[in-house]
Parts: C-alpha cells; structure tokens; sequence
C-alpha cells in the first residue's frame, strides 16, 4: 500500500504541477518541464485522471485497514503536546533514538496525521474542483470554485513538504528504508496484546 | 504479523488448470496494472518519456472510462449557480487556439445555421429567425479547464427549444457543432437538454460582440469552457461520435462540471 502510495502520490503530484502551469496562481512561479509529468497539459490531465482513482482506491484500503486493525490507534495516538515539544528539543540536541523503529515518536505521529489528513483533503478539494455544479454545495462550503482550487494547489505544498522531510529523514536512518521495502520488523508480542487490551477498552 | 491478504488454503492446482480461460480474462485488467507500472517505470528511472503509444493508449482508455463515469453523475435536473447580473464580467475574457487579432468577423446578414443528422426539418436558420424563438437568461460561471474562470451573462433560446423544433431525434447521443473558425466541437444530448445549455446571441443584454462569437456561440453552464464553440455554423444530431479539436489532441471529451 505504501509504495502504490508513493507512486500514485508522485503522479499525482508532478502532473498536477503540468495543470498548474496552464494557468498560474502565482504569477512568475511555475514549475519547470523537467519536473512535470504529461508533455503538454492535455497529458497532465490524462495522468491527473488516471492516477486519481488509484489514489483513492489504495487510500479507501489503507484507511479502513488502518483503522480495522486498529493501526492508526496503536501507532498515531496519543500524542501529547509536551511529547512533540520534548521530542523537537531531544532532536535539536541530537538525541533521537531509533533502536525501535516500530515505535514512532510525537513529532512524527503529529507529521503522519497531518499528511493524512492533508490525502482525504486533497480528494475532497479534488472533486470539488472536478464537478464544481454536481458537488455545488461542497464548492461553496469550501469558499468557492477559485478558493477550493487554491486549498487543492495548498495541500499539494503540504504533501510536498512532508515528502521532503519523509524521505530525508528515512534515508538518515538507513534501517528505515529496509524496513519500508521488506514490510519492518515484527511488533513484538507484548505490544501487540497491549494494543487488544487498549482495542477492547482496557486501560494498560 | 501474518499478512491478512494471504489466504489460508491454497486452491488445489487441479482448480487452477480447470479455470484457465477464466483466469486468463482477469488478466484484462492488466491494461490498468500496466499503465500504472509504466507510470512507476517513468517516475522511478527519472527519464522523460515522449509519450510512448502503450502509455498513450493507456491514459486515453482510462479517459474515456472517464467520460462514462462523468455522464453518469451528471445529473440532468441539477442546475448550476447563478450570480446577480452585476456580477456580469463585462467585456468577457477572450479565449480561443489563436490570438483575439485573428478573429474573422462573421456577417450576420447572410450567415446561415446550417441542420442536419437525425432531424425532421432540415431548412437552413437565420440569426432572425433564433432571436424570434423564446428566449433564457443566465448568468453563470465560465470555468476553463486551465483554471482560471469568470461570470459571464448570456441570453439566447436554449438548445432544446431548438432542437424540439427542428424535430430532432431527441434520442440520439451526440450533438455536433461547425464553426466559422474551424473549431468542430460535440456534446451528449443529456447536457444538450440541459435548462442552462443555450444557443447564446446576447452577452449581458446586448448583441454577441465579434471576439466571442457572433452571431450565435455554444453557452452551457455544465461544462468546461472549451466544449462551448463561437461563430456556429452547423448542427448536426448524429448517433456517431463526432469528437472535437482539443479532443483529438488529448483533453477529455465529456468534461462536465
């Protein structure tokens, strides 16, 4: 799911810059042909259309799996404000720990949630602007067809960003990397259990 | 954690052998895995393929599902919103494959509205004869499928009077349009029935300026700008696809909004 992620997403992201092109919204600031996908924009929009329903259908998977088995609980939550500010001052000081890479720490719990969250809006503001009569209400709802266009071209900058920072930070830990492509270390049985426990309403 | 994809019995292969040709037609669906594992190819190897024909041919599949799964939510009874005529763009934003300069003025004394296809009364129109027909107002949004889009206000009979009243085969799939400037455009007849889908001759109350397509131009209120020709010259009700000048360079037939 991750790595049809990541293929989809980089469609999605470097033909939507093709798009983008054809009528700037901000003026001098274009991408250049080399990082866009679709030859001209007529391509860019084929690939858009296309690479959308693969993003939505792994999205749909990787949601309801995601809650189903109660990843997203056990892995994302909680995340406590003194945590993201503890862990911010440990990695100024070079402090970070990753001998358990399966334990994630308040910053990047904060950071998944947000790339998420910005996926299911990109969708929304997608559609929106892909059928702004049929989904009428959704267009006005989000401040109109120009506003929502902005929010979709805004969530772009927040993928983006968290990519960045993603890939950066996965290959200084190279042993993330191989994790990602061999499908990570075992969750250890004991964590599993206390994640039942938690499932189930259980207070560890 | 033991994937939970991974099913517990495996088939006896005996099954496998039996179902071959059953197995075999799944493998359709090897055209939408092969788009995406090219789409993989090109972003992985960083290298700019021209458009090779398979990647070609693959997105152009895809949007014609597209065009399908866009003609099935389109909703004929939805209309689009309307703003106040003050919010009238006044001139309108010019848009076309050349530049405004080369827009050649049509005569609006001896321009004819050529009909033919599937329809009773083929008789040529005059710009007379579409101002005599009941006439709608609408003031709606122009959006492009560049991005950009203004408020316009158009007034002219709407296509389905027209199309009602030279007996047209209301049945049919396609409308096409002819243009003075060589601008062959189609739409389907759902959105041509469409209460916001006019034959525009009025631009905010007053007659059609030359730039954006006197005497008579394609307004619907449904679909992106460049599915709305100008300088209309014939129609033609037909049941055969008919495409249109961007679509045969690549963009999407449908494009409803």
């Amino acid at each position: 799911m991750h790595w049809v992620n990541a293929v989809v997403m980089l469609v999605m992201i470097t033909s939507g810059w093709g798009i983008y092109d054809d009528d700037v919204i901000i003026r001098g600031f274009s991408f250049s042909s080399f990082w866009r996908l679709g030859d001209w924009a007529a391509w860019s929009l084929n690939w858009h259309f296309a690479g959308m329903w693969f993003l939505v259908i792994n999205g749909l998977i990787y949601l309801t799996y995601g809650f189903v088995t109660g990843r997203f609980r056990q892995k994302l939550l909680p995340i406590r404000p003194a945590d993201v500010v503890q862990t911010v001052v440990d990695t100024l000081h070079f402090k970070i720990a990753h001998e358990d890479i399966t334990v994630y720490n308040a910053v990047q719990k904060l950071l998944y949630i947000i790339v998420i969250l910005a996926g299911i809006s990109q969708v929304i503001t997608g559609l929106a602007i892909w059928k702004p009569v049929q989904f009428s209400g959704l267009v006005s709802l989000l401040g109109g067809f120009q506003t929502t266009r902005m929010l979709h071209f805004a969530g772009m900058a927040v993928i983006v960003g968290f990519l960045i920072v993603h890939v950066a930070l996965a290959l200084l830990v190279p042993k993330t990397v191989w994790a990602m492509l061999a499908g990570g270390p075992r969750v250890s049985a004991d964590s599993q259990v206390q994640a039942h426990l938690v499932r189930r309403g259980h207070t560890a | 954690m033991r994937s939970p994809f991974r099913p517990d019995i495996v088939p006896d292969t005996a099954i496998l052998d039996n179902h071959k040709p059953l197995i075999r037609s799944l493998e359709r669906r090897g055209v939408i895995r092969g788009s995406l594992s090219l789409g993989a190819l090109v972003l992985l190897t960083g290298c700019d393929v021209k458009r090779p024909e398979a990647v070609e041919s693959a997105l152009l599949a895809i949007s014609r599902l597209n065009d399908g799964v866009q003609a099935l939510l389109f909703n004929p009874n939805r209309l689009a919103p309307t703003y106040p005529a003050s919010m009238i763009l006044r001139p309108p934003k010019f848009n076309a494959y050349y530049d405004v300069m080369d827009v050649k003025p049509v005569d609006g004394a001896t321009w004819r509205l050529e009909v033919s296809g599937r329809v009773a009364d083929k008789r040529p129109w005059t710009l007379q004869d579409l101002r005599a027909m009941p006439q709608t107002s609408m003031v709606i949004k122009h959006i492009c499928v560049e991005g950009w889009s203004y408020i316009g206000g158009w007034s002219g009979p709407t296509l389905r009077i027209f199309l009602e009243r030279i007996g047209a085969d209301l049945s049919a799939k396609y409308v096409a349009f002819k243009t003075a400037d060589d601008y062959p455009s189609s739409i389907d007849m759902a959105t041509a029935l469409h209460p916001q889908t006019l034959l525009a001759i009025q631009y905010g109350g007053d007659t059609l300026a030359d730039p954006f397509g006197y005497p008579v131009r394609l307004r619907m209120a449904t679909k992106l700008g460049y599915k709305n020709p100008k300088w209309i010259t014939a129609i033609e009700v037909t049941n055969t696809y008919p495409g249109g000048y961007w679509e045969e360079k690549g963009f999407p037939w449908f494009a409803g909004l």
